[in-house]
């Protein structure tokens, strides 16, 4: 059985279409797992419509914890945490579970034991069935850490299934940013989306998300998203691409339909026949590539 | 003051909010903490008097000295470190390593392990008019930012100052890390499902916090009930509508500050930060 391929949606700028147009291809492609990687703010569920869904814990890694009668304030902890997590409440020496890292350099430095290091449930990853294929999504609890873990978990049940059903792609809807979520979710891909807008703070964060995909050796392709509303910032961008030597894949036009769509929840490319044009021309173009590798 | 300007989703105008409301508060901080990508740059334009490399002590395992003893990997709560003692090899897997220094505190041999600097990005401070900018930038290739926003927070900022802070987007660490010091948080958001979603998330954060927050819709299209809803249903007050336009779409792509290309918003912004302002004197 070969491994199946791995395309990844990103952006490095928020905002710029990612779910729109994963929706839109898994509305499209044949054959494949469908995985939503933004484990913090996950909406590609919204337009899939998940059923038969089953949820499981993730647990991540420790916080610590101070038994207060067996501390004898000795304030070691406090002076090396390098996380500032330590402090003291009411005379007691406390953890401040926002700041603490679960390093456990507190519980080692501890002369009598007081400190003990506790597992988190950080999150929880879903498996479920959509009309479009089988769908693997996760959600973050807010405000914890460890999302690039919760990442390669998802992605790990993601291939799981495509092993066992002999399914050959895997479609990845990627966080925005360029930090660990997303280098998780970029590692070990095929080929990589990339979504992004004719304004200058798109073309500033493609040229950042373009260096890390470049970085892990990932071939990547461009879609320009509301490439109308700047045209002179669309040719920037296909200049960029040229001097970097990577396709263009197409432009779509900003449409009062697409939002409309998302506002209602739907699919957006069954009803937006241009969008839906657009999409059909991504989908061979990554099938071609694909193919050549 | 402290002020956060945060989102959950991504690219719903936290840069637009933030960089207006610097250029309407008169004297201020623009600190932009977005670290992975920043763009506050590109409407405020600023002069950069000063770059700083921000740097992270992590282990240098001197293999000459180290008995190999596996202490350092067995301390590593993420799994940064690994000793291979039949082969005399000690690997070191810098993405990983939190700075933490548990390694440096356990290793019993002298001159073994010592922690030596690694740049992990690059804060800039400098001057736009009366506003002060200071901006972090994530290293490509780095996997967290949370140190960089940590180091900006603590030696970067002055407390008399108006703060104006541009947050990242998402709902997990660097966020968190962004709102901490926060005296007030500014919700931008959009009125489609997956605004509202993801700012359910950071209402969350911001409980969980114990701080008090207030909305800004963007891209008000005639459908803002959807978020207004909410807001009234959390008792968190909307404090602004941006119109849905394409004048102001346009504006932004040319890194145009929303308050010169809708004069009359600027009102609007000034009112925020009296009231801001005004509420946290009391």
């Amino acid at each position: 059985m070969k491994k199946a391929k791995e395309i990844v949606v990103i952006s490095g700028k928020g905002g710029t279409g990612k779910t729109t147009i994963t929706a839109s291809l898994a509305g499209i492609m044949t054959d494949k797992v469908i995985v939503d990687a933004d484990v913090d703010a996950a909406n590609l569920y919204i337009l899939l419509r998940p059923q038969n869904i089953r949820g499981t814990d993730f647990t991540g890694k420790g916080l610590a914890e101070i038994d207060r009668d067996l501390c004898v304030h000795c304030g070691l902890c406090k002076e090396l945490c390098r996380f500032f997590a330590i402090e003291i409440v009411d005379g007691d020496y406390r953890v401040d579970p926002f700041s603490c890292d679960g390093c456990g350099l507190c519980k080692i430095v501890c002369p009598v034991q007081a400190v003990t290091i506790e597992e988190q449930v950080v999150g929880k990853w879903f498996s479920a069935d959509t009309e479009f294929g089988a769908f693997v999504y996760a959600r973050l609890i807010p405000g914890a850490e460890n999302s690039g873990n919760l990442v390669t978990m998802v992605k790990e049940q993601a291939k799981q299934k495509a092993a066992a059903g002999n399914i050959p792609t895997i479609l990845i809807d990627g966080p925005p940013g360029i930090g660990c979520p997303v280098i998780s979710a970029v590692s070990g891909a095929d080929f990589a989306l990339i979504v992004t807008e004719p304004t200058y703070s798109g073309i500033s964060d493609l040229r950042r998300v373009f260096d890390l995909t470049a970085h892990f050796g990932i071939k990547s392709g461009i879609v320009i998203n509301r490439c109308d509303i700047n045209p002179g910032n669309t040719t920037a961008i296909e200049t960029f691409a040229r001097e970097k030597g990577i396709p263009v894949l197409a432009g779509i036009p900003h449409s009062r339909c697409i939002m409309d769509e998302i506002s209602e929840s739907r699919l957006p490319a069954r009803k937006c026949k241009e969008l839906s044009r657009q999409i059909e021309n991504i989908y061979e173009h990554i099938k071609t590539e694909l193919l050549n590798e | 003051m402290y002020i956060a300007v945060a989102s959950g989703k991504g690219g719903t105008g936290k840069t637009l909010v933030s960089t207006s409301l610097a250029l309407c508060a008169g004297e201020c901080a623009y600190v932009d903490l977005d670290v992975e990508e920043p763009n506050g740059y590109i409407f405020l334009k600023p002069v950069i008097e000063k770059e700083i490399r921000c740097e992270l002590p992590v282990p240098q395992i001197d293999e000459q000295v180290c008995t190999f003893c596996g202490e350092c990997a067995k301390a590593c709560a993420y799994n940064a470190l690994m000793v291979m003692k039949q082969l005399k090899k000690t690997l070191f897997f810098a993405d990983l390593c939190h700075s933490c220094g548990a390694c440096a505190y356990v290793c019993p041999v002298k001159n073994a392990l010592k922690e030596v600097k690694r740049t992990i990005g690059k804060i800039s401070t400098g001057k736009t008019g009366t506003v002060k900018f200071i901006e972090g930038r994530l290293d490509v290739g780095r996997p967290s930012g949370v140190p960089l926003i940590a180091c900006i927070i603590n030696d970067f900022l002055d407390i008399n100052d108006l703060l104006i802070v541009d947050a990242s987007p998402g709902t997990s660490c660097p966020v968190v890390e962004s709102l901490k010091k926060s005296d007030y948080v500014i919700l931008v958001t959009e009125p489609t499902p997956f605004g509202l979603h993801d700012l359910e998330l950071t209402i969350e954060i911001v409980k969980e916090l114990g701080k008090e927050a207030g909305i800004i819709i963007n891209k008000d299209n005639g459908r803002s009930a959807l978020i207004e809803d909410f807001a009234a249903r959390a008792g968190i007050p909307v404090l602004l509508k941006i119109p849905y336009s394409m004048d102001i779409q346009r504006a932004y792509s040319e890194g145009i500050p929303l308050i010169e290309a809708q004069p009359g918003i600027k009102e609007k912004f000034k009112e925020i930060l009296k009231k801001l302002t005004a509420g946290i004197g009391q």
